[in-house]
């Protein structure tokens, strides 16, 4: 799994901390202003950096190199402690004085996300991303300047927090700024949806419909167990409020459903409930617990054997996916799930989830498998893990 | 850091005050189900309670802590404190389940003729004659009864051609098709064409013609050969077999997904539930409709020969559904097309095109029937009504509007006595949400459109099928569910079968 971190050597002063990194080709082809951009040079290739200074470039990349070279007419980063990490289509940004390179956006990465904020409304049993009540709003400039540098190709982007909600109106200029530099991209926003029970923050959003997933946890067919887990009165009925009042506005929504000792008991309800409810939705997903965050401190509160409730949530999914609503299985390995529900099984969506057990060595499902999360432990480790024989696979 | 707060558990979300409040609920008691309630929600979910907690439930004292609480709060039966979320969903579901009032009259009954080659002794309407001019549909009728159809606001309408047997006029029914497709380039409508026909003068023009209009096509084939031709005998006989060719014709000329068929069950039929089954699976078909004889002209006359009371067809039902379950267990997917539509009120919160059992009811606000004679009736069995000397269901003639059809007496008489849920008997009836109102069969069996429930045949039919239907479910075989879901569904379940015990 490729780190978003590593160290560089920068000289010369940068003009601005958010660069795209592109090869002297793609570079000189002006799809990006020339001083956002800066120009990736391998080890060998010989340029003249005075004239790409004078193309108004704002800084030349050669990762492997120690410094900079008496000739250099541009801004220089190199020396960077991990070489890998930054590669021609990405964004990063450079911290000057600690010579901090972080990447943004990762071209060909199978999802990326913008992070929008810290803070969030609810406090979830298990969230893997505990909020922090900081004002963050430099992200949001942050990525105003990154959404116009990203791939005008990219199929998908996710927004996460925290609860993007709480950004105001700043959610509605983010969701326009993506409509206006990608307009073929769709994208795919976490929210708890409790702030659309204000049916002005709904109306805030209508840019949304047409490019635009909500994905909306709801844990329980009733307020005190969803209430519960999400650690806030009132917020199975405002939730609900805000999925019906997107829902009437045209948008598309997906249910999320996390799979833990608290929202088993009612899980099979919940799938009816949704069914009677919420027919509308276009994706019903079920996750496994991620090993993070609030979800270490509450374990015991948590922890339930995806062996255990394999043949629940196999007919937790069917019962959706049989009645017409698309329903996914996301983050657990398919040998600890029956066989039933290995069809609705994905692959983690996200790059730095799959990765997989020592027992794993030489399973023959595992291109099918999604594998764990990086976090995970012996605590956290279902006694059903195996290897699937090439026969059993085969089956 | 945030972290080190507690965490609050689970109780703390539940209300503070003790008390809940019910919403409207109907209860019943299931042959064959000990020791349990159902009950029934407005919107049609139901749940399954032990005596104990239906009685705790019901006199306010179910305690917050127990699964049954949970169970019935989940589906809307109790809320608690602020109940303006449970209701809006709520009201969501009941909008939903009644959506089909939203367009007004979808389906468009086209009687394009009376005459009959046969002379089906249950038959309620057609004649045997060679005089074309008294029994056909006028092209002048059939103009201004397009152009009533066109001042219904459905976006969707369904084109129905009905005798006698239609084909025998098809020059009509051609003239009807093509001049709705040429209106219907600056309508916009999306049309479907429907036809029950014998099938018997189906053949090459005709073929080409129900293809290139995509016809959904729908023939009577009575069960085996002995049953069908003693059911519907005609000069030279050899009805079944002339079906059967008719039935060959029409796959290969417009598929297989194009033709259905129904049975109509006489007093002999009853005794054969197996053998019309495997009539409809050795003939490929996915689905029989198993009907009994209603209750309208010719019928009624033969009543004593061929009739008999629901406490007879009941028995019949329920053999013949444990049969297809039987036959669905080992593999052969054929359904019962009227539980399909009971199972689908049942288990989806979504209404079915189906216009015969609805409340309000279908006939008038779901169909209109346009009689060759010019007549325009609430529905199948209104003409039927008035073959048999009652013209109360006669809303009017093809030259009157639409609004004035829809404020005719007929109609005013069907609103008043159409509503289930407002009908004594039915108000308080568990399986209410599932059911309809029939006035026009109450008024061909009684006289009267609102219909005495305890002797009324309608309702015996009904509860009946209802409870055979609760008992499946009530005792949920997972092979049983995973065939009822398909049914729903219209679609095979893609769950694996034997996955289902793990």
């Amino acid at each position: 799994m490729l780190p978003l971190h590593t160290r560089a050597v920068i000289s010369g002063a940068l003009s601005r901390p958010l660069l795209k990194v592109l090869d002297l080709a793609e570079a000189l082809r002006g799809d990006v202003p020339h001083e956002q951009v800066a120009v990736h040079l391998d080890d060998g290739i010989d340029v003249d950096t005075g004239v790409l200074r004078d193309l108004g470039f704002a800084a030349v990349m050669r990762p492997s190199a120690t410094g900079m070279r008496p000739d250099d007419a541009l801004p220089v980063i190199c020396g960077l402690s991990n070489i890998d990490v930054v590669n021609p289509g990405d964004v990063i940004r450079v911290r000057h004085d600690s010579g901090q390179l972080s990447v943004l956006y990762r071209r060909g990465a199978n999802a990326n996300s913008l992070f929008l904020t810290e803070q969030c409304n609810s406090r979830c049993l298990m969230c893997s991303q505990p909020p922090r009540d900081e004002d963050d709003l430099w992200r949001v400039r942050e990525l105003l300047e990154l959404i116009p540098l990203i791939d005008r190709d990219l199929p998908q982007l996710g927004f996460t927090g925290g609860e993007p909600t709480l950004l105001g109106p700043l959610l509605p200029e983010l969701i326009r700024a993506c409509k206006a530099a990608l307009p073929r991209t769709g994208l795919h926003i976490l929210t708890n949806g409790r702030n659309f029970a204000d049916t002005a923050m709904a109306d805030s959003v209508h840019e949304a419909v047409g490019c635009t997933t909500w994905a909306i946890p709801l844990y329980a067919d009733v307020p005190s167990r969803h209430d519960h887990v999400v650690q806030a009165a009132g917020a199975f009925d405002a939730t609900d409020n805000g999925i019906y009042n997107l829902a009437e506005r045209g948008h598309a929504i997906e249910i999320r459903f996390v799979v833990h000792a608290q929202t088993l008991p009612r899980m099979q309800r919940f799938a009816e409930f949704i069914w009677r409810n919420m027919p509308f939705v276009s994706h019903v997903a079920f996750m496994g617990l991620e090993p993070m965050g609030f979800a270490k401190v509450n374990r015991d509160l948590l922890w339930v054997d995806p062996v255990d409730y394999g043949p629940a949530l196999a007919d937790a999914v069917w019962h959706l996916q049989d009645r017409g609503i698309t329903t996914s299985i996301y983050n657990v390995p398919l040998c600890v799930l029956p066989e039933a529900a290995w069809p609705l099984a994905r692959q983690s969506i996200s790059d730095w989830k799959n990765i997989y057990d020592p027992a794993c060595e030489g399973c023959s499902m595992r291109p099918r498998c999604c594998g764990f999360f990086a976090s995970h432990g012996p605590a956290w480790r279902s006694r059903g893990i195996r290897a699937f024989r090439f026969e059993e696979a085969a089956e | 850091m945030a972290g080190r707060l507690p965490f609050a558990p689970l109780a703390d979300f539940r209300p503070k005050e003790p008390g809940y409040q019910p919403m409207p609920f109907r209860f019943a008691r299931i042959p064959g189900v000990d020791g349990k309630v159902l009950v029934t929600s407005e919107v049609g979910e139901f749940e399954f309670l032990d005596e104990t907690d239906f009685r705790a439930f019901a006199s306010g004292t179910l305690s917050p802590a127990t699964d049954a609480y949970a169970d019935l709060q989940g589906k809307h039966f109790l809320v608690e404190g602020d109940p303006s979320t449970p209701l809006r969903m709520v009201t969501a579901k009941y909008r939903t389940r009644k959506s089909f009032l939203k367009g007004g009259p979808a389906l468009h009954v086209f009687v394009v003729t009376l005459r009959c080659d046969h002379s089906c002794r249950y038959c309620q309407v057609s004649r045997q004659t060679a005089d074309q001019a008294r029994f056909d549909m006028s092209a002048e009728t059939a103009a201004a009864a397009i152009d009533l159809m066109f001042q219904t606001p459905s976006p969707s309408l369904t084109v129905e051609f009905q005798g006698g047997e239609p084909l025998l006029a098809f020059p009509r029914i051609r003239q009807i098709v093509e001049a709705i497709e040429e209106r219907n380039r600056v309508d916009g409508r999306a049309i479907t064409y429907s036809m029950t026909s014998t099938l018997h003068q189906a053949d090459g023009e005709v073929l080409e013609f129900l293809r290139r209009h995509d016809f959904q096509l729908s023939t009577s084939l009575d069960g085996p050969e002995t049953l069908h031709d003693a059911n519907r005998p005609r000069p030279g006989r050899a009805s079944h077999r002339r079906t059967l060719e008719g039935i060959g014709r029409v796959r290969a000329a417009l598929g297989e997904r194009s033709l259905s068929a129904l049975t109509t069950l006489t007093r002999e039929s009853l005794k054969h539930p197996e053998a019309i089954v495997d009539e409809y699976v050795r003939l490929g078909f996915p689905s029989v409709f198993l009907r009994p004889l209603s209750p309208f002209g010719f019928a009624a006359k033969a009543a004593q020969r061929i009739g008999y009371g629901m406490e007879e067809f009941l028995p019949f039902y329920a053999r013949a559904l444990a049969y297809i379950l039987e036959l669905n267990r080992k593999g052969v997917a054929i359904q019962e097309a009227y539980t399909g539509f009971l199972l689908s009120h049942i288990l989806t919160p979504f209404p079915t095109g189906y216009v015969d059992l609805r409340s309000p009811t279908g006939a008038g606000l779901g169909a209109r029937v346009y009689n060759y004679d010019g007549g325009v009736y609430a529905s199948d069995e209104g003409r039927m009504l008035a073959e048999m000397g009652d013209h109360s269901l006669r809303l009017g003639t093809v030259h009157d509007s639409h609004a004035d059809l829809m404020q005719s007496e007929g109609m005013q008489l069907l609103l008043a006595t159409g509503v289930a849920e407002a009908l004594p008997g039915c108000s308080d009836c568990a399986f209410l949400p599932y059911c309809g109102a029939d006035p026009v069969f109450n008024m061909a069996r009684e006289g009267d459109p609102v219909g005495h429930r305890p002797t009324n045949a309608h309702c015996v039919k009904h509860t009946g099928l209802f409870r055979i239907l609760f008992r499946y479910l009530a005792e949920a075989d997972p092979h049983v569910m995973r065939t009822f879901t398909s049914w729903v569904t219209q679609r095979p379940v893609q769950r694996l079968p034997d996955a289902e015990a793990a």
